[in-house]
């Protein structure tokens, strides 16, 4: 059994939850609504976030575009996909929308942001 | 001279929304004017998503939002110029005159009938904050580094430490360090972060930076670069504690201590600024001390999101149109009162409210100085509670709103208050 503190970011009241882990049986405690619970649950299984970062624009010298992953991924591969990210470009022109790279770890697409002409 | 109904200073998301909203309410002769070399403001350097929430129903990344407005400007075809600075706006006798600067037609004037401004924010740069030490290289605002980093690709700096815990800086943390920096604290004055709570989360708790409440960056070392910086915890009147400071070795200071809204031509134009938000002095139209120029966005109060920056917006935007189909005249008002704050309010906007012989709901928006638990929210009029709300929280870092009701304007209070109660 383990316990564990964190605060809601779903809503600016950010509750204080107290969430008990007990092999499968996960209790929620302090969140005023259910989106709070379901919040406590997800980051004690499997915590996802949107990675938004940029890459390089490989026919525009010194010019970089703005991309995000289309789906949260694990963090726990945050640094994995920056990594990726980072070794990659991309040739303009780029539009909001394109994807950049398919299925990045097996996640998400890594779409673009912003568009460069 | 070339003349328009309405020009708009600034084609940040504040300039836009305003554009769109006055275009829809039937004012078609619009100039918006931008001094960068495109419409979107600095939602162009936040590539993090977060935006539009309220409005959209939608996270969507800075430069997501802005394309958003930038369509629906487009779609109306509403005339821009990018590249153009305002240098000074003017209220006469024979109407408004907005004097504009581009490399093509260098120094210009324009007519209006109405304004809005937009010009947005800027941060508090170094100098406003008074930090002992060298002045070596290293020492950038979270905003500048965010332009480095996001449309340069370029890192400030490898060790890193941030002074202010408000979101830009919170957001750099979390960049910086997917980049491969290593930030190791973020120190904030006050005994609470100036951030919203998601940011504190997803920005330094996933990545274990410390977050030091109530420390400030005593000195600055180094003399061609940053080589390190003495931080210290502060006492309740914010000095310094001797006994409780520590050297952190880093070769970058990043500064985010609070943005100042952008307000030079509004104060050279002799418009009332108020002296806690930096921003011009409004009624509930976001109209300023001078008939027929409106004012919206971050240049009117700072906004922590900018769903809200739009919403205003579109008020001005609206309330310039109305004022321009009305031939360029005021509404007539009945009275003027100003709205009162008290139990822990720093400020409001509007800071007045006109009333006329019709009146609609008034949403008035205020920040509180502190930290605050189950309080009760009130209205009143004359003296009378009109309304109570039950909060179980209230922080700096978030704007907060009182409506006050129609049916209550109606009744031609001489007194509005909007006051917390324990
Ligand atoms: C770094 C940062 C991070 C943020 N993160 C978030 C977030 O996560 N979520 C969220 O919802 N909000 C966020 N915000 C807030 C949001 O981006 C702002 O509230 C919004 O951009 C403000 O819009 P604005 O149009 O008032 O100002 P701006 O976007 O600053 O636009 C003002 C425009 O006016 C132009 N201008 C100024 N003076 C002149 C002149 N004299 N002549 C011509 N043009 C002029 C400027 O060039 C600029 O384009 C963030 C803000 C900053 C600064
Ligand atoms: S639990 Fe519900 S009310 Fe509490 S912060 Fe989360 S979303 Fe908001």
């Amino acid at each position: 059994m383990e316990n564990r503190e964190m605060i809601c970011i779903n809503c600016p009241l950010g509750c204080s939850l107290s969430v008990s882990i007990d092999g499968d049986n996960i209790k929620v405690s302090g969140n005023t609504c259910p989106r709070g619970e379901k919040y406590a649950i997800a980051e004690v299984t499997h915590p996802t976030r949107t990675l938004t970062t940029t890459v390089r624009v490989a026919n525009r010298s010194g010019s970089f575009v703005a991309v995000k992953t289309k789906n949260p991924i694990s963090k726990e591969k945050l640094f994995d996909a920056m990594r990726i990210v980072n070794a990659a470009t991309v040739t303009a022109p780029v539009h909001a929308g394109d994807v950049i790279i398919a299925d990045m770890l097996g996640e998400s697409d890594l779409i673009a942001t912003a568009d460069k002409e | 001279m070339l003349s328009y109904d309405l020009v708009i200073v600034g084609g940040g998301p504040a300039g836009m929304a305003a554009a769109v909203s006055a275009h829809d309410n039937g004012t078609e002769n619009i100039l918006i004017i931008e001094r960068d070399d495109s419409l979107g403001g600095i939602l162009r350097q936040c590539i993090h998503n977060g935006f539009g929430l309220h409005r959209f129903g939608e996270e969507l990344t800075g430069p997501e939002y802005a394309a958003r407005y930038r369509k629906m400007v487009m779609e109306r075809n509403i005339p821009f110029v990018c590249n153009t600075m305002v240098l000074s706006i003017e209220d006469t006798d024979n109407g408004k005159v907005v004097t504009a600067m581009n490399s093509d037609r260098g120094v210009f004037t324009l007519d209006a009938q109405a304004i809005v401004l937009a010009m947005g924010c800027r941060e508090r740069p170094r100098g406003a904050l008074n930090i002992p030490g060298t002045r070596p290289a290293g020492i950038y605002t979270a905003g500048t580094a965010q332009r480095y980093v996001n449309i340069k690709g370029m890192m400030p700096g490898k060790n890193i430490v941030i002074l202010g815990s408000g979101d830009i800086g919170l957001i750099m943390a979390r960049r910086m360090t997917l980049e491969g920096a290593n930030v190791k604290a973020v120190c904030e004055l006050m005994p609470y972060s100036g951030g919203l709570n998601r940011n504190i989360v997803q920005c330094l708790k996933d990545f274990n930076i410390p977050l030091l409440l109530s420390h400030t960056v005593a000195q600055i070392h180094g003399n061609e670069r940053v080589t390190g910086v003495t931080i210290a915890e502060v006492d309740e009147k914010f000095r310094v504690i001797p006994e409780k400071s520590q050297y952190i070795e880093c070769d970058t200071l990043l500064l985010s201590c609070g943005l100042l809204p952008e307000n030079e031509l509004t104060q050279a134009a002799g418009i009332d600024l108020d002296m806690i938000t930096g921003g011009a002095s409004v009624n509930q139209n976001r109209q300023t001390s001078k008939n027929g120029i409106f004012s919206a966005g971050n240049v009117l109060h700072v906004h922590d999101l900018v769903d809200y920056v739009s919403e205003e917006a579109e008020l001005a935007g609206r309330s310039a149109s109305e004022y321009i189909k009305r031939g360029a005249v005021d509404k007539k008002i009945v009275k003027t009162v100003s709205v009162g704050k008290a139990g822990g309010i720093r400020y409001t906007v509007p800071q007045r409210i006109d009333i006329y012989d019709e009146n609609d709901d008034v949403k008035v928006y205020f920040r509180v100085g502190a930290v605050m638990n189950d309080v009760t929210l009130t209205v009143k009029a004359d003296g009378e509670v009109v309304s109570g709300q039950k909060k179980r929280k209230m922080a700096p870092g978030e704007m907060e709103y009182a409506v006050v009701k129609k049916a209550v304007l109606d009744t031609m209070p001489d007194a509005i208050d909007i006051e917390i109660v324990k």
